[in-house]
């Protein structure tokens, strides 16, 4: 005669709390992102998401790499600490986003938990492909950005009134932008 | 325990393979780039930003921020002998268009950009209830936006007022230090864009960077550091008036 006679409703209910944690074992397989806790209490994949988002600006050091003229002629003037996208801004072109295949069943399960973000749509930058032209900077505008006198710039700063200066044709009518002393002769 | 040779042999490369397994799909596995030789910070220098907004709009091309929101901003200060805890500030469209002309009038007038500080010990982090947000190995304070519900404890949280809701993804959004950039061994658009060397993208793991000597020799100081976040965006020449 066995001691667990009376037990039978106890292992059925024992049983019951197995099968449950086993269920929960498997709902959490599929619901919590593989790279979870990888680092921390956050989604490890999603630093490389994060890098993965496409750079703009190329950098001054790729512009040097085939604009050495320019990049010579700025590191002997005022302008050497001032990089090539400070004033010519990024130059890129936006492609058309490639079309996203329709999610599977899967897919749409887990979308329910992590939100399908769409991609970033790709760039084609000035670097890449030389035909995505940058546009030629108006320096009556891109000069008087930082150069415009105020109380509020620190003192040391070259600073002038435009109308005072000169209120004719625009800054790069007279300096180069790319090393401003007099001599520079113009925007070549 | 004994282990021959031969079972060590086998042992071996399935040791390998799961370590490769752990690996795959994380920034670690980056080529030429390693989280756990790096510690992001920013310096900022007060006495040479000029009000341009070049890194406002330098940030706002990079990182596609929506039209009216900021994941960097600069403000003007305007304090008097007087009353120096009450300064006068003004930031029209986060000074990307820089700013209303400066009359000289027997007060100081000086710029602050500001962003996400990176907290060492960021108070956003903490209210995350899903574990959205996080500081990454590196220092950088980053949103999983694919995670994010959307609920803006970390928006309230933030000391700094760095966050906001994206309003197309209706997720958080906040300056990535532009993880994208540093990773690939890029500056910031920020930095990159700054005509005056106002900011510089510093790596405080890094004993070569010039921020340790700078650090030494120079009264730098974070904002609010009575809140002990462990703010990483330190400021030269930062005025007592600035909150």
């Amino acid at each position: 005669m066995s001691v667990f006679k009376d037990a039978g409703h106890l292992f059925r209910f024992a049983g019951l709390f197995v099968l449950a944690f086993l269920i929960f074992l498997v709902v959490r397989h599929y619901v919590v992102p593989k790279s979870f806790g990888e680092y921390g209490h956050y989604r490890g994949a999603a630093m490389g998401e994060i890098a993965a988002h496409p750079a703009k600006f190329a950098g001054h050091e790729t512009c040097e790499g085939c604009h050495t003229e320019e990049a010579t002629k700025k590191q002997a003037g005022k302008h050497a600490q001032v990089n090539c996208e400070a004033c010519h801004g990024a130059i890129y072109r936006r492609l058309p986003a490639p079309e996203q295949p329709k999610p599977n069943l899967y897919e749409r399960f887990v979308a329910l938990v992590v939100k399908p973000a769409p991609p970033d749509p790709p760039l084609l930058r000035h670097a890449e492909d030389p035909t995505v032209k940058p546009e030629l900077p108006d320096t009556a505008v891109l000069c008087a950005r930082c150069h415009t006198a105020s109380a509020a710039k620190p003192k040391g700063f070259p600073q002038v009134d435009p109308a005072e200066h000169y209120p004719g044709p625009p800054c790069g009518s007279c300096h180069q932008p790319h090393s401003p002393a007099m001599d520079g002769g113009g925007v070549k | 325990m004994n282990i021959s040779r031969r079972q060590i042999l086998i042992l071996l490369p399935a040791a390998a393979v799961a370590w490769k397994s752990v690996l795959a799909g994380s920034p670690e596995d980056a080529p030429n780039y390693k989280m756990s030789d790096h510690w992001w910070s920013m310096l900022i220098d007060i006495s040479k930003c000029i009000g341009c907004g070049n890194c406002v709009r330098a940030c706002q091309t990079e990182n596609d921020v929506p039209e009216g929101n900021f994941r960097t901003w600069v403000e003007r200060y305007h304090v008097s002998d007087e009353n120096m805890t009450e300064p006068e500030v003004i930031s029209p469209k986060g000074g990307k268009d820089g700013f209303p002309v400066a009359q000289e009038d027997g007060k100081k007038y000086f710029f602050v950009p500001k962003m996400c500080n990176h907290c060492a010990d960021s108070p956003c982090t903490q209210v995350c209830p899903v574990g959205a947000t996080f500081i990454s190995p590196d220092g950088v304070v980053l949103v999983d936006q694919k995670y994010c519900l959307g609920c803006a404890y970390c928006v309230q949280a933030c000391p700094y007022g760095c966050r906001y809701i994206h309003p197309q993804k209706e997720v958080a959004d906040k300056c990535t230090l532009c993880y994208h950039r540093i990773t690939q061994g890029l500056t910031t658009a920020c930095c990159e864009a700054c005509p005056t060397g106002a900011r510089q993208l510093a790596d405080l793991k890094n004993p070569k960077d010039p921020i340790h000597e700078f650090l030494k020799t120079h009264n730098v100081q974070v904002l609010k550091p009575q809140m002990a976040t462990g703010a990483k965006v330190f400021y030269n020449d930062l005025d007592g008036s600035v909150r």
